[in-house]
């Protein structure tokens, strides 16, 4: 399976395979290799031939001015893109050197092996917050012992166990808008994926939420792979050990967050950060 | 890619056999429903060309213009019916719409706020009376009211128009247009009061910094925003006012002529049905009974479609076409 | 003052007086219309509760009709039968409908949708006579007696558009973002559909259901046709004609006797009781729905 990693064959300006190589994996699977991948929403070509890699054990960040294609592109990711009407995709994502677009995977499984939180808080409003994380599992036929110890371990992972322990059987829906958020990082935790798409998912969110929600992203990377998708670049800088640019439907430069916020290779993206556009 | 690409274990996951077979399921069963209510519409169709075909075959289409309507020479017309339903239903839709518009006007803009639910909720209440109900007060309450008082008034006042000629009675066109003014004007009004509420504020407001007067300001903006929701919902009421049998049925007086005073007795084809259908005699009656009920068959799709047509033509589909039940939430 | 009166803002410009005067026409007719729609409810109501209250009696809700012309029984026939009639009809029409709503919503192509919508709409429009007609030939006519199953047909007819469509206006305001997070989980779309969408809705389409039965319970013109020629007593069997509250106002208001005409009073305040509390009930149930939708 390792010799996939080696055959991009739309070479950017910046090869991602090589800009990975040099780090090493925390754990051996949850890698995610887009290669040349394209989004359409009917005739609006939204995303243009992208080739990335994510790596297992690190927290991506995807960056760009607003209708640049970076939430399609990460939707793609667990084929949630293909949920809109007219909607659709070509290319190949690979997860652990298998495409996710193959016709013999199932895409419940996609979606189980790749989970997503969204921009606002949506937790199901008519059950309760122990129900919600555990709607996942609960949907696929969970015995009641092991949603119970899964549960619990999704809302520790997501750091909120503490503050909903006495209460998880109240409505999802009670809790605030930053615990709300960590809910539903909890119910994709749950089903224990090997990827975590989160398409700015502090953007509904005051600042004292969203540094919590930050704080956990640097806890989780140890268990899934994170992609974040985010318009707030300090947010980038403070997350993400990879970061990634993208305009008009293409990545233009992806590399170290550091580098990439502080030197740059292209000039868009040096523009993009030092706020001339965007 | 290789059969054994796929080993990775979280993949290799298949939905479970329940999820496998209640996809499909719950598409095939729902799509089923949905064809059924398609299937029910030609098949009403067909039903009542059946019966009425006897009827169709004999009598042609000059059963439309035909003003004679007797079960002992079984010859049978339509023509007192169809001129029963046009004559009520214009005057019934004569009053229920400048009310209804009237009665949105007042629930939208001029209305206290804390009395606008309420009162909407009251006149959508009025909907919900059943016809039969409404029916009864006519036979009791409203028609003694008309031969005693409305129509003599009217007589001497009007009395040389023909329209208002001959005796006062208690039932008639005029009760029955009475009636479906009273079950047309909530439906009308449930639905342009609802047009009348997305009329943007800015618009508004552009009016009134002009110097407008509220009524102004509603006839430069409201009126002719809502224009196509107005007269779609004028024509829903008349579908209304056209299909009610039984209301009609009990104030029309059930006289199977055409008589230009709208004091004196008639009928209308929805009404004519409910009358006589039950236990018709002969071999034509019942079918002729069927033609009518083809004929306004025909009368409420033209309806229909029509309003459509102007509701989706004024960008406004989002409206709701079906104003007594969804529109009175 | 005197400064005052020659400034502009004094001055009648133009026509000011008659644009008021016009203008406070139209709010006098205005608010008159809506106070006369009020007006309307409140004497129909009152006519029917002052007419019909003094014959309301436990003898009157527990007996059963007399012969014809007797007026010295009830309405317990009617009750019963007018139960049957329209709880067979919801039990028949409540699913169908929100499947096809389900269908609509979840599955149908757009165009598709929208012309299942129309056809919903036609159906809605199609007068409740002519259901009566079709139920007649489809199954009075082959069967060759009225019964109680004939009328249970043509009301759930009746009520299947209303049904579907008030079902896809509350299931098109469940947030599409609740449907995405249980797609996101992996969760079948049919379990979504089951879990998670409909309890959302939950009471917004109890609010349909209960206007559809609200509607019907009342209704009478198809009644005429296919179930309104009943035996005496009570009677249970659907496969047998079976009285009916509207049908029995109706038969009663067409009687000349005074004593059948406060019969029928009576029982339209039973009739009207029912509906206008079913209404009131189904409200409530969309109001808070429609609150905990909205979050």
């Amino acid at each position: 399976m390792s010799q996939v990693a080696k055959q991009s064959e739309q070479p950017l300006r910046m090869d991602p395979v090589s800009s990975r190589q040099p780090q090493p994996s925390l754990r051996e699977i949850g890698n995610v290799e887009l290669r040349g991948l394209h989004a359409y929403y009917g005739s609006n070509h939204a995303v243009r031939g992208v080739s990335l890699g994510f790596d297992s054990g690190a927290v991506t960040a995807i960056i760009g001015p607003s209708g640049c294609g970076k939430s399609t592109m990460v939707r793609c990711i667990n084929r949630m893109h293909e949920e809109i009407l007219g909607a659709r995709a070509e290319g190949e994502v690979l997860l652990d050197g298998i495409d996710l677009y193959d016709s013999r995977i199932d895409v419940v499984a996609v979606r189980r092996s790749v989970g997503m939180v969204f921009q606002k808080p949506n937790p199901f409003p008519t059950m309760s917050v122990f129900d919600n994380v555990t709607s996942g599992l609960r949907l696929t036929g969970a015995s009641r012992g092991e949603m119970d110890d899964r549960g619990r371990e999704a809302l520790v992972g997501a750091g909120l166990w503490e503050e909903v322990k006495d209460r998880l059987k109240g409505p999802g829906t009670g809790l605030s808008g930053g615990q709300q958020q960590r809910l539903c990082i909890a119910r994709a935790l749950a089903v224990d994926p090997e990827v975590l798409l989160m398409d700015e998912p502090c953007s509904a969110l005051d600042p004292v939420a969203t540094l919590k929600i930050e704080e956990l992203i640097g806890e989780l990377k140890e268990r899934v792979t994170i992609v974040i998708v985010t318009h707030n670049m300090q947010q980038a800088a403070r997350v993400a050990d990879t970061t990634a640019f993208m305009l008009n439907g293409e990545l233009v430069e992806v590399g170290a967050t550091d580098k990439l916020f502080t030197n740059p290779d292209d000039d868009r993206t040096e523009q993009y950060v030092t706020g001339k556009f965007g | 890619m290789e059969a054994g690409a796929l080993s990775t274990p979280v993949l290799r996951a298949r939905r479970n056999l329940t999820d496998r077979i209640g996809d499909p399921l719950l598409r095939g069963l729902s799509g089923l429903a949905a064809a059924v209510a398609v299937v029910l519409l030609v098949a009403i169709a067909y039903e009542v060309v059946h019966i009425a075909w006897p009827a169709i075959s004999k009598f042609g289409l000059g059963f439309l213009t035909t003003n004679d309507w007797n079960p002992v020479t079984e010859r049978f017309g339509a023509a007192p019916f169809i001129y029963g339903t046009v004559v009520t239903s214009a005057i019934a839709l004569l009053f229920a719409a400048p009310l209804s518009i009237a009665i949105s006007i007042y629930l939208t803009e001029l209305a206290p706020s804390r009395l606008r639910r309420p009162v909407a909720t009251l006149v959508d209440m009025l909907a919900a009376i059943p016809s039969v109900i409404l029916g009864l007060w006519g036979i009791l309450v409203l028609g003694p009211f008309m031969h005693d008082t409305i129509e003599p008034a009217l007589k001497s006042a009007f009395g040389f128009l023909p329209i208002f000629s001959g005796d006062p009675s208690a039932f008639g066109y005029l009760t029955a247009a009475l009636i479906l003014t009273i079950m047309t004007t909530p439906i009308i009004t449930s639905v342009t009061r609802e047009v009348f509420e997305t009329v943007p504020g800015e618009l508004k407001e552009g009016s009134y910094a002009l110097g407008s007067t509220r009524w102004e300001m509603v006839r430069q903006v409201v009126l002719p925003y809502s224009r196509a929701g107005i007269v779609g919902a004028v024509i829903l009421g008349l579908g209304r006012a056209i299909g009610e049998a039984i209301a009609v049925a009990q104030v029309i007086g059930g006289a199977s002529l055409i008589n230009a005073s709208l004091f004196h007795t008639g009928s209308t084809m929805a009404a004519q049905i409910a009358a006589q259908f039950q236990g018709a005699p002969g071999a034509l009656q019942q079918p002729s009974l069927a033609y009518l009920g083809l004929i306004l068959l025909v009368f409420e799709v033209i309806v229909n479609v029509v309003a459509r047509l102007i509701v989706q033509r004024g960008g406004l589909e989002d409206t709701d076409v079906t104003p007594t039940e969804a529109g009175a939430l | 003052m005197s400064a005052g009166e020659s400034h502009a803002l004094m001055l009648d410009r133009g026509n000011l007086k008659r644009r008021n005067r016009v203008n406070r026409l139209v709010e006098v007719f205005s608010s008159i219309a809506a106070l006369l729609a009020v007006a309307v409810l409140v004497i129909v109501v009152s006519s029917v509760v002052t007419k019909g209250i003094g014959a309301v009696s436990l003898h009157f809700l527990t007996t059963p009709m007399g012969l014809f012309g007797d007026t010295s029984g009830g309405i317990s026939n009617a009750i019963v039968g007018t139960a049957i009639i329209v709880g067979i009809a919801a039990a028949m029409a409540i699913p169908v409908g929100l499947l096809v709503a389900i269908y609509t919503t979840e599955f149908a192509p757009p165009r598709i949708g929208h012309a299942i919508r129309f056809a919903l709409d036609l159906l809605n429009g199609v007068p409740t006579i002519i259901t009566g007609i079709f139920v007649y030939g489809l199954i009075v006519e082959s069967q060759k007696h009225q019964s109680g199953f004939a009328g249970s047909v043509a009301l759930a007819i009746i009520m299947l558009p209303i049904v579907a469509r008030t079902a896809q206006e509350v299931l098109t305001l469940v947030p599409g973002t609740l449907k995405e997070a249980a797609h996101a989980l992996g969760i079948a779309r049919w379990r979504t559909t089951v879990r998670v969408t409909l309890p959302t809705a939950a009471g917004g389409l109890l609010t349909g259901a209960l206007l559809a039965v609200a509607r019907v319970a009342g209704e009478t013109a198809p009644l005429i046709l296919v179930c309104s020629i009943f035996g005496q007593g009570v009677l249970t069997e659907p496969s047998q004609a079976l009285a009916s509250i509207p049908v029995f106002i109706f038969q009663s208001s067409e009687s000349p006797s005074p004593e059948a005409h406060t019969q029928a009073w009576a029982a339209a305040l039973i009739l009207i009781a029912f509906v206008l509390v079913l209404n009131v009930v189904a409200r409530a149930f969309y109001a808070r729905s429609r609150q905990r939708m909205e979050g």
